[in-house]
């Protein structure tokens, strides 16, 4: 267990020393954050290691207990397979982030602040992999959704990162009021706060359908705003505001699994909801094949990206709405590899051309060619191209799928059946996007004005690095028991020959469609042959348009009507009060007529008044 | 000599001044005004000494205080009429509304 304390207090220590440093100490940013990362990667790679080779691994440290007056909490830790193998992921993305940001974020004068907090959200993001309490997660949730805000904003000075930190804050904290009431409603059902104590109560029939179901729903809302599943998926898009690296790590690799983590960690009270688990099934294929779809559109490089998360995240999600932890703790880590690995070639990208937009790139495999060829292996696992990574998790999660539509399990065939149709349709539309945003960047001829060179090498190296994990992580996939046993979940993972069949014709047509559209007009855009549909997928359905209309401008207006009540009604009572004061005060003024002689008249005939009434009165 | 005399003078010593102070205009006869006031008083206490027979003559004593302090306030007031004269010009009192509140804004 002093593993796990050190994975999460390296990146804490390092972070308290990166806000004190300053300016005036700005040179021990990188060192000390890098430091801190590496610390914690070490730490997370000997859990790692030990999960692996003495399977199953459970050991709990008990902190201490917090009396609350009803049910106490305590700052609990816990080591079990999943935890051990996702805190490699975070501390593995976090520390190539680190060392990529020194160089992608030379100069900044806010670097100090920027390092420390990644520091902070890699300290945060490792106490939700490895706490044992509900409230502990829930601090580490609240910490990751704060350092997200600042990271979001770190360019403060430009309009849509303010905006995009503030929706972003905005529509997870939504979510995160349900989290909380979810917490309390499996708390009193389990009489715990342990996420040990709360599983048992849920293995031995302790904690009834119903009230599982309420909480597990309310729970649902804290994960769908944190991953951003519809309906609350739209903070992401915006969030790619903030500087490439945070993107990679923050708004693809960690914090937007946490809420898949989290439904992993609890999967046995969702097992008790067949109700929940039919939404995530629901919401799961509505948001993998809309964001897929709106991936299609975008113009921007990052937001291509961050549809493509929003989908990927949904297969995590319909992964343990078809009964399979496995499958999604497996999709989220090979995930995790080559979603870091896109967003930082991405980045190394946008360095270069010094834009966002695709329509402004091109041609660059000859110039980038390290970053054209990482980010080739991150798209095709992607894409889930075999023997790649993303191949095998994808392949798994629509395996579990098949296997619910075909047998009976804990979930009803239809959920499986919609997982299975729409995750193969959402993989020929992921592969039309990846192969849009793969040509238009990398080939034809170079349409950037700037002279395009390769980024520096601490830029190259974590995406060589990263490229490895999305090659070959899909090997731990290749024996159905091999991961579960891992992670500790009684289950195997179904890898079916015909959806690997289907799933890779479905790939190559979506490819080979972009490709002869492409072919016609190279330095064009694949998507202008969609016509009309165009706008609706580059606006993603309209939903932010509805959200303003239907919630934006209503508060808008309310808030108006507020203040026009302060300022008339409130505000016109103290000014008034004050006005009609001032002016009594005019007529007592005019006595003030400066001649000494009168106010003694006054003064005497105020003395005689006294002494006439005290003389007739007594 | 009977005490109403004394009184019925200075009462109308205190009138004079009364109304000098309250209706000339010139600040030094106003001054002199002032001193027919305290004299005035003066003159009470003297007369109220007598008719009480004060073995420790009190109001003798303090009339002594009074003419005595008057002299100082006189000097005071002669010299802040002086003043007054040198850099105004004139010691009219309903001249001098420096002090007067204007008007509301």
């Amino acid at each position: 267990m002093t593993a796990v304390v050190l994975a999460i207090l390296a990146p804490a220590v390092a972070a308290a020393v990166g806000f004190l440093s300053g300016r005036r100490w700005a040179w021990t940013a990188v060192p000390v954050a890098v430091a801190g990362a590496g610390v914690s990667l070490a730490a997370a790679i000997v859990l790692c290691a030990r999960a692996v080779l003495d399977a199953p691994v459970a050991e709990a440290l008990q902190g201490p207990r917090v009396p609350t007056g009803t049910i106490e909490f305590g700052l609990d830790l816990r080591l079990d397979g999943l935890a051990a193998v996702v805190s490699v992921a975070v501390a593995a993305v976090a520390f190539a982030v680190q060392v990529y940001s020194s160089a992608y974020l030379k100069g900044d004068p806010r670097y100090s602040s920027y390092a420390a907090f990644i520091s902070l959200f890699t300290a945060a993001m490792l106490v939700v992999v490895f706490a044992d309490d509900l409230l502990v997660l829930l601090v580490g949730w609240e910490v990751m959704g704060v350092c997200s805000y600042f990271l979001i904003g770190h360019h403060w000075e430009q309009e849509d990162a303010r905006a995009g930190a503030v929706k972003a804050f905005v529509v997870t904290r939504l979510g995160d009021v349900g989290f909380l009431f979810g917490i309390f409603a499996l708390a009193f059902a389990a009489g715990t706060f342990n996420i040990g104590g709360v599983t048992t109560a849920a293995l031995d029939n302790g904690i009834p359908e119903s009230t599982a179901t309420v909480a597990t729903l309310l729970l649902l809302c804290g994960v769908v705003g944190k991953s951003a599943q519809f309906p609350l998926h739209t903070w992401l898009p915006d969030a790619m505001a903030g500087p490439t690296p945070v993107s990679a790590l923050i708004h693809a690799a960690t914090m937007v699994a946490a809420g898949i983590y989290l439904v992993a960690r609890l999967y046995d009270v969702f097992l008790l909801a067949p109700a929940t688990m039919a939404a995530m099934a629901v919401i799961a294929a509505i948001t993998m094949l809309g964001a897929a779809l709106a991936a299609l559109a975008q113009d921007d490089i990052k937001r291509v990206l961050a549809y493509s998360t929003v989908s990927q995240l949904a297969y995590m999600l319909a992964g343990l709405a078809v009964g399979s932890a496995a499958a999604a703790a497996f999709h989220l880590l090979t995930h995790a590899a080559f979603k870091a690995l896109l967003f930082l070639a991405a980045g190394s990208v946008i360095h270069a051309v010094g834009t966002n937009l695709m329509a402004d790139m091109g041609g660059l495999r000859r110039t980038m060619p390290v970053t054209f060829v990482t980010m080739t292996l991150g798209l095709a696992a992607l894409v889930g191209l075999a023997p790649l990574s993303g191949f095998f998790s994808k392949e798994a999660v629509l395996g579990a799928a098949e296997e619910t539509a075909l047998h009976d399990g804990p979930v009803a065939a239809w959920a499986g059946w919609l997982v299975l149709i729409v995750g193969l349709v959402t993989v020929a539309v992921t592969a039309a996007y990846a192969a849009r945003m793969w040509l238009m960047t990398f080939f034809d001829g170079a349409r950037s004005p700037v002279a395009v060179h390769e980024s520096s090498p601490a830029m190259r190296w974590p995406l060589v690095v990263l490229a490895v994990p999305t090659v070959v992580l899909g090997v731990v996939g290749v024996r159905a028991e091999w991961l579960p046993a891992w992670l500790g979940v009684d289950e195997q993972l179904h890898l079916s020959a015909v959806t690997s069949v289907v799933s890779t014709a479905l790939v190559l047509a979506g490819v080979a469609a972009v490709v002869l559209v492409w072919r016609r007009d190279p330095a064009g855009d694949p998507s202008a042959r969609l016509a009309g549909v165009r706008p609706v997928l580059a606006a993603a359905f309209f939903v932010d348009e509805l959200y303003d209309r239907a919630f934006v401008r209503p508060v808008r207006v309310a808030t108006r009507a507020v203040r026009w009540t302060d300022d008339r009604v409130v505000d016109a009572g103290v000014v008034g009060s004050g006005r009609g004061a001032s002016r009594t005060a005019d007529l007592l003024r005019r006595t003030q007529a400066g001649n000494v002689q009168t106010y003694l008249t006054g003064l005497l005939a105020g003395i005689v008044v006294v002494a006439v009434g005290v003389v007739t009165l007594t | 000599m009977p005490l109403l005399m004394p009184l019925v003078v200075a009462a109308l010593l205190f009138a004079i001044g009364i109304y000098g102070v309250l209706a000339r205009r010139n600040a030094i006869l106003v001054l002199m005004s002032v001193e027919l006031m305290l004299n005035a008083v003066n003159l009470n206490l003297v007369a109220f000494d007598v008719w009480l027979r004060d073995e420790l003559l009190s109001g003798q004593v303090f009339t002594l205080f009074v003419i005595t302090i008057a002299a100082a306030e006189v000097g005071l007031g002669l010299a802040i009429v002086l003043l007054v004269f040198r850099n105004r010009a004139t010691s009219q009192l309903d001249e001098l509304v420096e002090l007067r509140e204007e008007a509301a804004p």
